[in-house]
Protein backbone atom coordinates (compact mmCIF):
# COMPACT_ATOMS: atom_id res chain seq x y z
CA UNK A 1 0.00 0.00 0.00
CA UNK A 2 2.20 3.33 -1.19
CA UNK A 3 1.21 6.08 1.00
CA UNK A 4 -0.66 8.08 -1.53
CA UNK A 5 -2.84 5.55 -1.28
CA UNK A 6 -3.22 5.43 2.63
CA UNK A 7 -4.20 9.58 2.24
CA UNK A 8 -6.42 8.83 0.05
CA UNK A 9 -8.59 6.36 2.31
CA UNK A 10 -8.10 8.60 5.20
CA UNK A 11 -9.59 11.47 3.13
CA UNK A 12 -12.31 8.79 2.13
CA UNK A 13 -13.03 7.63 5.84
CA UNK A 14 -13.25 11.56 6.60
CA UNK A 15 -15.88 12.46 3.76
CA UNK A 16 -17.66 9.73 5.25
CA UNK A 17 -17.53 10.89 8.97
CA UNK A 18 -18.11 14.40 8.08
CA UNK A 19 -21.35 13.20 5.62
CA UNK A 20 -22.56 11.08 9.02
CA UNK A 21 -22.43 13.76 11.14
CA UNK A 22 -24.54 16.70 9.23
CA UNK A 23 -27.19 14.23 9.04
CA UNK A 24 -27.24 12.98 12.61
CA UNK A 25 -26.79 16.43 14.22
CA UNK A 26 -29.19 19.14 14.72
CA UNK A 27 -27.35 21.94 15.67
CA UNK A 28 -26.42 23.98 13.23
CA UNK A 29 -22.68 24.76 14.09
CA UNK A 30 -22.36 21.19 14.71
CA UNK A 31 -23.62 20.78 10.87
CA UNK A 32 -20.83 23.79 9.68
CA UNK A 33 -18.11 21.39 11.63
CA UNK A 34 -19.25 18.40 9.92
CA UNK A 35 -19.15 20.41 6.44
CA UNK A 36 -15.50 21.53 7.51
CA UNK A 37 -14.45 17.56 7.93
CA UNK A 38 -16.03 16.25 4.91
CA UNK A 39 -14.48 19.03 2.60
CA UNK A 40 -11.16 18.47 4.43
CA UNK A 41 -11.74 14.55 3.21
CA UNK A 42 -11.80 15.59 -0.08
CA UNK A 43 -9.41 18.27 -0.15
CA UNK A 44 -6.78 15.09 1.24
CA UNK A 45 -8.14 12.85 -1.42
CA UNK A 46 -7.59 15.49 -4.09
CA UNK A 47 -4.12 15.95 -2.81
CA UNK A 48 -3.18 12.04 -2.40
CA UNK A 49 -4.41 11.66 -6.54
CA UNK A 50 -2.06 14.15 -7.24
CA UNK A 51 0.76 12.16 -6.50
CA UNK A 52 -0.13 9.77 -8.84
CA UNK A 53 2.14 10.95 -12.02
CA UNK A 54 5.42 9.47 -12.91
CA UNK A 55 7.87 11.78 -12.56
CA UNK A 56 8.97 12.85 -9.46
CA UNK A 57 7.20 16.13 -9.98
CA UNK A 58 3.42 15.88 -8.74
CA UNK A 59 0.60 17.55 -10.44
CA UNK A 60 0.04 20.63 -10.01
CA UNK A 61 -3.80 20.77 -10.96
CA UNK A 62 -5.41 18.83 -8.07
CA UNK A 63 -3.45 21.12 -5.69
CA UNK A 64 -4.34 24.50 -7.43
CA UNK A 65 -7.67 23.18 -7.25
CA UNK A 66 -7.48 22.04 -3.21
CA UNK A 67 -5.73 25.87 -3.06
CA UNK A 68 -8.90 27.26 -4.46
CA UNK A 69 -11.41 24.74 -2.37
CA UNK A 70 -9.97 26.01 0.61
CA UNK A 71 -10.16 29.37 0.11
CA UNK A 72 -14.49 28.58 -1.22
CA UNK A 73 -14.62 27.05 1.84
CA UNK A 74 -13.57 29.51 4.60
CA UNK A 75 -15.86 31.93 2.91
CA UNK A 76 -18.51 29.62 2.84
CA UNK A 77 -17.94 28.54 6.54
CA UNK A 78 -17.52 32.43 7.49
CA UNK A 79 -21.17 32.81 5.60
CA UNK A 80 -22.98 29.84 7.26
CA UNK A 81 -21.98 30.53 10.65
CA UNK A 82 -23.56 34.43 10.13
CA UNK A 83 -26.23 32.63 9.37
CA UNK A 84 -26.57 30.49 12.13
CA UNK A 85 -25.91 33.34 14.30
CA UNK A 86 -29.22 34.78 11.56
CA UNK A 87 -31.46 31.89 13.09
CA UNK A 88 -30.26 32.24 16.41
CA UNK A 89 -31.10 36.12 16.90
CA UNK A 90 -34.44 35.13 15.00
CA UNK A 91 -35.73 31.74 16.45
CA UNK A 92 -33.25 31.53 19.73
CA UNK A 93 -31.97 28.38 19.05
CA UNK A 94 -29.60 27.29 16.68
CA UNK A 95 -31.00 24.43 16.52
CA UNK A 96 -33.31 22.84 13.69
CA UNK A 97 -36.41 21.61 15.22
CA UNK A 98 -38.92 18.94 13.89
CA UNK A 99 -41.71 21.37 14.37
CA UNK A 100 -41.79 24.10 12.08
CA UNK A 101 -43.56 27.35 14.02
CA UNK A 102 -46.96 27.94 13.15
CA UNK B 1 6.14 25.97 -18.25
CA UNK B 2 7.88 28.91 -20.07
CA UNK B 3 4.77 30.37 -21.80
CA UNK B 4 3.32 30.99 -18.47
CA UNK B 5 5.59 33.17 -17.21
CA UNK B 6 6.10 31.83 -13.69
CA UNK B 7 8.16 28.97 -12.60
CA UNK B 8 6.01 27.70 -9.83
CA UNK B 9 3.65 25.17 -11.67
CA UNK B 10 0.69 26.00 -9.03
CA UNK B 11 1.04 29.36 -9.73
CA UNK B 12 0.94 28.81 -13.35
CA UNK B 13 -2.36 27.04 -12.92
CA UNK B 14 -4.16 29.19 -10.97
CA UNK B 15 -3.51 32.41 -12.25
CA UNK B 16 -2.55 31.56 -15.94
CA UNK B 17 -3.77 27.96 -16.94
CA UNK B 18 -7.28 27.95 -15.08
CA UNK B 19 -7.65 31.68 -14.36
CA UNK B 20 -11.55 31.64 -14.36
CA UNK B 21 -11.06 29.32 -11.40
CA UNK B 22 -9.32 31.85 -9.56
CA UNK B 23 -11.38 34.96 -11.20
CA UNK B 24 -14.53 33.39 -9.96
CA UNK B 25 -13.14 32.43 -6.61
CA UNK B 26 -12.63 35.93 -5.41
CA UNK B 27 -15.71 36.76 -6.65
CA UNK B 28 -17.15 34.04 -4.31
CA UNK B 29 -14.71 35.11 -1.38
CA UNK B 30 -16.75 38.97 -2.24
CA UNK B 31 -20.09 37.20 -2.46
CA UNK B 32 -19.88 35.80 1.36
CA UNK B 33 -18.10 38.92 2.46
CA UNK B 34 -22.12 40.74 0.60
CA UNK B 35 -23.62 38.06 2.26
CA UNK B 36 -22.69 38.38 6.09
CA UNK B 37 -23.12 42.05 5.73
CA UNK B 38 -26.68 41.38 4.95
CA UNK B 39 -27.02 38.29 6.91
CA UNK B 40 -26.06 40.04 10.26
CA UNK B 41 -27.68 43.36 10.22
CA UNK B 42 -25.09 44.89 12.93
CA UNK B 43 -23.16 43.24 14.81
CA UNK B 44 -20.44 45.55 15.66
CA UNK B 45 -20.18 47.86 18.61
CA UNK B 46 -17.66 50.51 19.60
CA UNK B 47 -16.13 48.27 22.22
CA UNK B 48 -16.29 50.55 25.50
CA UNK B 49 -12.73 48.61 26.63
CA UNK B 50 -9.56 49.67 26.35
CA UNK B 51 -7.29 47.40 24.79
CA UNK B 52 -4.35 45.76 26.79
CA UNK B 53 -1.29 48.19 26.71
CA UNK B 54 0.11 44.46 26.48
CA UNK B 55 -1.55 43.00 23.56
CA UNK B 56 -0.60 46.88 21.90
CA UNK B 57 2.57 46.59 22.48
CA UNK B 58 2.64 42.89 20.98
CA UNK B 59 1.07 44.39 17.70
CA UNK B 60 3.61 46.99 17.18
CA UNK B 61 6.31 44.22 17.00
CA UNK B 62 4.35 41.74 15.23
CA UNK B 63 2.74 43.85 12.48
CA UNK B 64 5.78 44.63 10.44
CA UNK B 65 6.87 40.77 10.06
CA UNK B 66 3.58 40.30 9.60
CA UNK B 67 3.32 42.90 6.87
CA UNK B 68 7.12 41.84 5.70
CA UNK B 69 5.96 37.88 5.25
CA UNK B 70 2.55 38.53 3.37
CA UNK B 71 4.68 40.49 1.22
CA UNK B 72 7.31 38.16 0.89
CA UNK B 73 5.01 35.31 0.88
CA UNK B 74 3.16 37.14 -2.60
CA UNK B 75 6.58 37.73 -4.14
CA UNK B 76 8.15 33.95 -3.71
CA UNK B 77 4.73 32.76 -5.57
CA UNK B 78 6.44 33.11 -8.92
CA UNK B 79 8.76 30.42 -7.83
CA UNK B 80 8.17 28.09 -5.57
CA UNK B 81 4.47 27.66 -3.04
CA UNK B 82 3.34 30.70 -2.16
CA UNK B 83 0.65 33.60 -3.56
CA UNK B 84 -2.01 35.89 -3.55
CA UNK B 85 -4.09 33.39 -1.16
CA UNK B 86 -1.28 32.39 1.25
CA UNK B 87 -0.20 35.89 1.49
CA UNK B 88 -4.02 37.67 2.43
CA UNK B 89 -4.12 35.04 4.42
CA UNK B 90 -0.91 36.30 6.62
CA UNK B 91 -2.31 39.57 6.11
CA UNK B 92 -5.82 38.76 6.93
CA UNK B 93 -3.97 37.34 10.43
CA UNK B 94 -2.22 40.87 11.19
CA UNK B 95 -6.09 42.25 11.03
CA UNK B 96 -7.68 40.03 13.17
CA UNK B 97 -4.93 40.56 15.29
CA UNK B 98 -5.49 44.23 15.45
CA UNK B 99 -9.59 43.68 15.54
CA UNK B 100 -8.95 41.00 18.91
CA UNK B 101 -6.93 43.80 20.20
CA UNK B 102 -9.61 46.16 19.87
CA UNK B 103 -7.40 48.68 18.15
CA UNK B 104 -9.43 51.28 16.25
CA UNK B 105 -10.12 51.99 13.30
CA UNK B 106 -11.72 55.43 12.41
CA UNK B 107 -13.77 56.37 9.60
CA UNK B 108 -11.57 56.57 6.47
CA UNK B 109 -10.12 52.94 7.08
CA UNK B 110 -13.68 51.91 6.89
CA UNK B 111 -14.25 53.11 4.02
CA UNK B 112 -10.67 52.32 2.07
CA UNK B 113 -11.12 48.57 3.24
CA UNK B 114 -14.70 48.42 1.46
CA UNK B 115 -12.59 49.82 -1.68
CA UNK B 116 -9.61 47.47 -1.20
CA UNK B 117 -12.69 44.90 -1.01
CA UNK B 118 -13.49 44.98 -4.35
CA UNK B 119 -10.22 45.94 -6.00
CA UNK B 120 -8.89 42.38 -6.40
CA UNK B 121 -11.65 40.87 -8.61
CA UNK B 122 -11.80 44.68 -10.58
CA UNK B 123 -8.44 44.55 -11.03
CA UNK B 124 -8.39 40.64 -12.15
CA UNK B 125 -11.27 41.50 -14.66
CA UNK B 126 -9.51 44.65 -15.83
CA UNK B 127 -6.39 42.37 -16.94
CA UNK B 128 -8.61 39.41 -18.70
CA UNK B 129 -10.41 42.12 -20.43
CA UNK B 130 -7.58 43.96 -22.02
CA UNK B 131 -5.88 40.73 -22.43
CA UNK B 132 -8.81 39.52 -24.78
CA UNK B 133 -8.52 42.69 -26.82
CA UNK B 134 -4.71 42.10 -27.14
CA UNK B 135 -4.80 38.66 -27.88
CA UNK B 136 -8.47 37.84 -28.33
CA UNK B 137 -9.45 35.21 -25.98
CA UNK B 138 -10.15 36.19 -21.67
CA UNK B 139 -7.38 35.65 -19.73
CA UNK B 140 -4.78 34.76 -22.30
CA UNK B 141 -1.65 36.81 -21.40
CA UNK B 142 0.87 38.01 -23.73
CA UNK B 143 3.41 35.72 -23.23
CA UNK B 144 6.34 38.32 -22.49
CA UNK B 145 4.10 40.09 -19.96
CA UNK B 146 2.25 36.92 -18.53
CA UNK B 147 4.92 37.21 -15.44
CA UNK B 148 3.97 40.89 -15.21
CA UNK B 149 0.65 40.99 -15.04
CA UNK B 150 -0.27 37.88 -13.05
CA UNK B 151 1.65 39.53 -10.39
CA UNK B 152 -0.60 42.76 -10.68
CA UNK B 153 -3.39 40.41 -9.98
CA UNK B 154 -1.88 38.76 -7.18
CA UNK B 155 -0.79 42.03 -5.72
CA UNK B 156 -4.60 43.47 -5.62
CA UNK B 157 -6.21 40.02 -4.69
CA UNK B 158 -3.78 40.25 -1.86
CA UNK B 159 -5.37 43.40 -0.76
CA UNK B 160 -8.82 41.75 -1.24
CA UNK B 161 -8.80 38.46 0.01
CA UNK B 162 -6.68 39.84 3.52
CA UNK B 163 -9.68 42.24 3.91
CA UNK B 164 -11.98 40.00 2.91
CA UNK B 165 -10.87 37.15 5.60
CA UNK B 166 -10.47 39.86 8.26
CA UNK B 167 -14.25 41.21 8.20
CA UNK B 168 -15.62 37.39 7.68
CA UNK B 169 -13.71 37.13 10.97
CA UNK B 170 -15.16 39.88 12.26
CA UNK B 171 -18.71 38.92 11.16
CA UNK B 172 -19.64 42.03 10.07
CA UNK B 173 -19.89 45.55 8.24
CA UNK B 174 -17.78 48.09 10.59
CA UNK B 175 -19.91 51.03 8.31
CA UNK B 176 -23.08 49.67 9.81
CA UNK B 177 -22.20 49.46 13.08
CA UNK B 178 -24.50 52.45 14.48
CA UNK B 179 -22.14 53.22 17.39
CA UNK B 180 -19.56 53.74 15.44
CA UNK B 181 -21.48 56.16 13.03
CA UNK B 182 -22.37 57.96 16.64
CA UNK B 183 -19.06 58.13 17.65
CA UNK B 184 -17.45 59.88 14.54
CA UNK B 185 -14.36 58.10 13.59
CA UNK B 186 -13.81 56.31 17.05
CA UNK B 187 -13.95 53.23 16.19
CA UNK B 188 -15.85 49.48 15.34
CA UNK B 189 -14.37 46.86 17.55
CA UNK B 190 -16.07 42.83 17.45
CA UNK B 191 -18.07 43.07 20.72
CA UNK B 192 -21.48 41.04 19.90
CA UNK B 193 -25.02 43.04 20.22
CA UNK B 194 -26.84 40.93 22.06
CA UNK B 195 -29.10 43.88 23.33
CA UNK B 196 -31.13 44.21 20.46
CA UNK B 197 -33.49 41.07 19.61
Amino acid sequence: MTISLLYALVGVVLLGIGLYSLIIYSHLVKKILALNVAGSGVFLFLVATANQTSGPVPDPVPHAMVLTGIVVAVSATALALALACRIHQVTGTARLTENEPE
Amino acid sequence: MAISGVENPVTAVLLNFRGYDTLLEIGVLLLAALGVFSAVPSPVILSKSTPSPILILLLRLLLPFIVLAGGYILWIGKYAPGGAFQAGAILAAGGILLSTAAVPFNRFATKTMSIAMGIGLLTFIVVALATMMVRGNFLQYPVAQAGTLILVIEAAATISIAIILTILFIGGNPEESPTAKDEGDKAFIIERDNTTK
